[in-house]
């Protein structure tokens, strides 16, 4: 029997989770207990162990996707035909809520995310859809206000409040004269202050109730609900922007010998390894060798101190279908050209494909950003926080320029930085750039690429 | 502004404070390392090292007083009870040592202290995880008590308490930790102590609560506004000392009162409301002060049909605002 796995709730505070990696492929046989999928939640890692013998038919979350706890991830099939206890039938196609939606606006009151289930000590509870209406919409079709269960009111309706008591003071009202819509017949506040201004008003008619509230007119505009992934990047860039003093440069590099030298050898690296060789391996190659030298380029702003990273994993933006996603290479500087050619090819794949782990994303000390893709020539990126510098390559023009006192015809590229003024200022930020240009423009037909 | 949840408001306060003053510390159960059970404390540790961010025996008594002591020595440390249930044990270095030293000495002696205090149910946390404790710290002279509800609030108020030269005990509702999300600005803001805000105005009922609990009234009064019964919402933020004007000046416009608390309802912050407002409001009242607390039971239930029926929700809010409209 087909049945669904839903993310378990864990006994934290925690409402929803990442899919990290699944231990079992479609069509695979599962053991009851045995592990089944890594989930990364903000406060641990758990793998979840199958809750059948069975086999797992189909995946819903996929690695790398945030959903929320309770949400279906799998199907499975029991191998006994029984019902698996606790999980739910498969019959519910309704695809799992990427995430919260929120109403608009949020203000400062903030929302509670809804349909909680309580899970335990540490807090928290589910987060579903916010926009099915809340538990009590259903009871407001209840027995209206004069229903004969309310109890009778103290005093029953011979008693008049306080405030009424006040009101008919003040107004020299008699309040015989003034007829109750409160419980038992009682004259409330607002049938006093009804009754005045009846009275006082020359036409002697009942005052108008106010309209309700019209609802916002829809203006020549649509508003499209944020995902997940444009979420995390809006809360991203802010971060950055409003944490980190970013300060630009940008120089330019001749890049006629790597020109040459990637015309050179692009089809034969293609039939040997499978791989187009693009001249990102060749940057991050010199991108890398200029962060070793380097290190408070390799570092992030820590408060009272500096934090110098000894790895150099190198982040790539990654136009991906669901927005920019920024997989890292690890250790960068200890690849090849050729081996940055493959990694780079395996990781914008695969983001491409949504099939980034989290290890993908994760421990980037500086993002290499190729804005020359989308036909740039100059950016002003902003720095992944809490990294202490961006850089883009730009496109590669034909340009004419002066060499020896002769116009010659280069290829020409610009590569622009921005960097934390906290961490590095512009001479250690200027030399870094200088670096990354030597390197470059030394590149040229005898340029190993293993 | 950036939608966050209550605990990142929460850290981002303790740090903010920390990197302003040298002279500010967190200590506690696990707040080192393992950063808070609730991760409150999450990389702080990395951040401002060991000996600002400092990993306690589980010795309630003596956090208190450790704290206490160092706020004495001119410190402004920020103990954590990392469950409100855990705290009894401090409650002489509390209650019988911090709230009466400034007094006691003629203001010789400053407790410049914030005790961090994850309190309240609703999240299966059974006897030992689920007390609300803030009656206790309400009823005391000297301390002063917050109990915010949304991310805006607690660290505006978080950052004013640990700015603060008087002890105040901090209550963090920890079902809202990461179930109630909203916006925080990017800028440096405080928000007043003893000040309390109008969540939501209103004409016909006023709604007093503050915490977890607020959401469910603002909840309430939006599924009865299509009824026409309009509801003011007032959040205590601090419960001590009261903001007793704004709690006032709404009866005043709306003549009728609901206290909604989780606290048992004997000898609670709503027992207190309805006495205020009986006693400088009497002439505005047209109705009945009604209180929908939890029930005065010794404990929070561990079973969830038995918690259920504890907790007030938005439902049993409905009703009572129903009740309350009809009389």
């Amino acid at each position: 029997m087909a049945m669904i796995l839903e993310l378990p709730h864990v006994g934290e505070s925690v409402v929803e989770g990442t899919i990290g990696k699944w231990l079992k492929q479609p069509g695979d046989k599962l053991m009851r207990f045995e592990p089944l999928v890594e989930v990364i939640t903000d406060k641990v890692t758990m793998e979840v162990p199958s809750p059948i013998d069975g086999s797992l038919l189909k995946i819903l979350a996929q690695e790398g996707e945030t959903v929320p706890m309770g949400a279906p991830i799998a199907e499975l099939e029991t191998a006994d035909g029984s019902d698996g206890a606790a999980l739910a039938p498969a019959a519910d196609p309704t695809p799992a809520p990427a995430a919260a939606k929120q109403p608009a606006p949020v203000g400062t009151t903030g929302y509670l995310v809804k349909n909680i289930n309580p899970v335990g000590p540490t807090g928290g509870g589910v987060e579903a859809e916010l926009e099915s209406p809340a538990p009590v919409q259903a009871q407001q079709q209840a027995p209206p206000p004069t229903d004969q269960s309310t109890p009778e009111a103290p005093g029953g309706a011979s008693r008049p409040s306080p405030a009424v008591r006040r009101l008919a003071r003040e107004h020299g009202v008699d309040l015989a004269q003034v007829s109750g819509t409160g419980l038992g017949g009682r004259i409330t506040r607002d049938d006093l202050i009804r009754y005045v201004e009846a009275k006082e008003s020359p036409a002697g008619t009942p005052t108008q109730v106010k309209p309700p509230p019209q609802p916002e007119a829809g203006a020549d505009e649509q508003h499209v609900p944020l995902t997940p992934v444009r979420r995390m990047i809006a809360d991203a860039m802010v971060r950055s922007v409003s944490q980190i003093p970013h300060a630009w440069s940008t120089i330019e590099v001749d890049v006629t010998g790597l020109v040459a030298l990637r015309a050179q050898v692009r089809t034969a690296f293609e039939q040997r390894e499978g791989v187009d060789l693009t001249y990102m391996p060749f940057a991050i190659k010199a991108l890398a060798e200029s962060l070793k030298e380097h290190p408070t380029l390799n570092a992030s702003w820590g408060g009272d101190k500096i934090t110098l990273k000894r790895r150099i994993n190198v982040g790539i933006a990654v136009a991906a279908p669901q927005g920019l996603v920024v997989p890292v290479i690890h250790d960068a500087d200890r690849l090849s050209i050729a081996g940055l050619a493959t990694a780079l090819r395996d990781l914008t794949q695969r983001a491409r494909q949504n099939r980034l782990t989290i290890e993908d994303v994760q421990g980037g000390t500086f993002t290499l950003n190729n804005t020359g893709a989308l036909g740039s020539i100059i950016s002003y990126p902003i720095i992944n926080h809490p990294q202490a510098a961006i850089l883009t390559t730009e496109a590669i023009q034909k340009r004419a320029m002066v060499r020896d006192d002769a116009i010659a015809i280069r290829s020409m590229m610009n590569i622009c930085m921005a960097f934390d003024h906290r961490i590095n200022d512009g001479a250690e930020s200027g030399a870094f750039l200088q670096a990354v240009k030597s390197r470059l423009e030394s590149m040229g037909p005898d340029t190993p690429l293993y | 502004m950036a939608v966050k949840n209550v605990i990142e408001a929460v850290r981002e306060a303790l740090r903010e404070e920390m990197q302003r003053d040298p002279k500010v510390f967190v200590m506690g159960e696990d707040v080192g390392k393992r950063g808070g059970v609730f991760l409150a404390t999450q990389g702080l540790i990395d951040e401002f090292g060991e000996s600002r961010v400092i990993d306690t025996p589980l010795a309630e008594a003596s956090i208190m007083g450790i704290a206490l002591g160092a706020a004495f020595r001119g410190m402004r440390p920020i103990p954590e009870v990392q469950f409100s249930d855990f705290i009894w044990p401090a409650m002489n270095q509390l209650i019988g040592e911090t709230a009466r030293a400034c007094y006691g000495s003629n203001g010789v002696l400053q407790v410049p202290l914030v005790i961090r205090v994850p309190y309240g149910g609703g999240i299966r946390g059974g006897l030992f995880h689920s007390q609300n404790v803030e009656s206790i710290f309400f009823h005391t002279p000297g301390l002063k008590v917050i109990a915010p509800a949304t991310p805006y609030d607690i660290k505006g108020l978080l950052k004013s308490a640990i700015r603060d030269n008087s002890p105040v005990v901090f209550l963090e509702h920890k079902k809202t930790y990461r179930l109630v999300r909203g916006e925080l600005p990017e800028g440096e803001y405080t928000i007043p102590i003893g000040k309390a805000d109008v969540k939501r105005a209103g004409e016909h009922i006023t709604i007093v609560s503050y915490g977890l609990m607020l959401h469910y009234c603002l909840e309430a009064a939006e599924a009865v506004s299509g009824e026409g019964i309009d509801v003011e919402v007032v959040d205590l933020r601090t419960l001590r000392p009261l903001d007793k004007e704004t709690v006032l000046n709404s009866v005043k416009k709306t003549g009728k009162l609901l206290i909604v608390h989780e606290d048992n309802v004997t000898g609670g912050v709503g027992a207190e409301i309805a006495a205020l407002v009986a006693d400088e409001a009497f002439e505005y009242l047209d109705g009945p002060v009604k209180r929908l607390c939890g029930p005065d039971v010794p404990t929070m239930p561990f079973a969830q049909t038995l918690e259920d029926e504890y907790m007030p929700n938005t439902d049993k809010i409905v009703q009572a605002l129903r009740k309350q409209a009809a009389y």
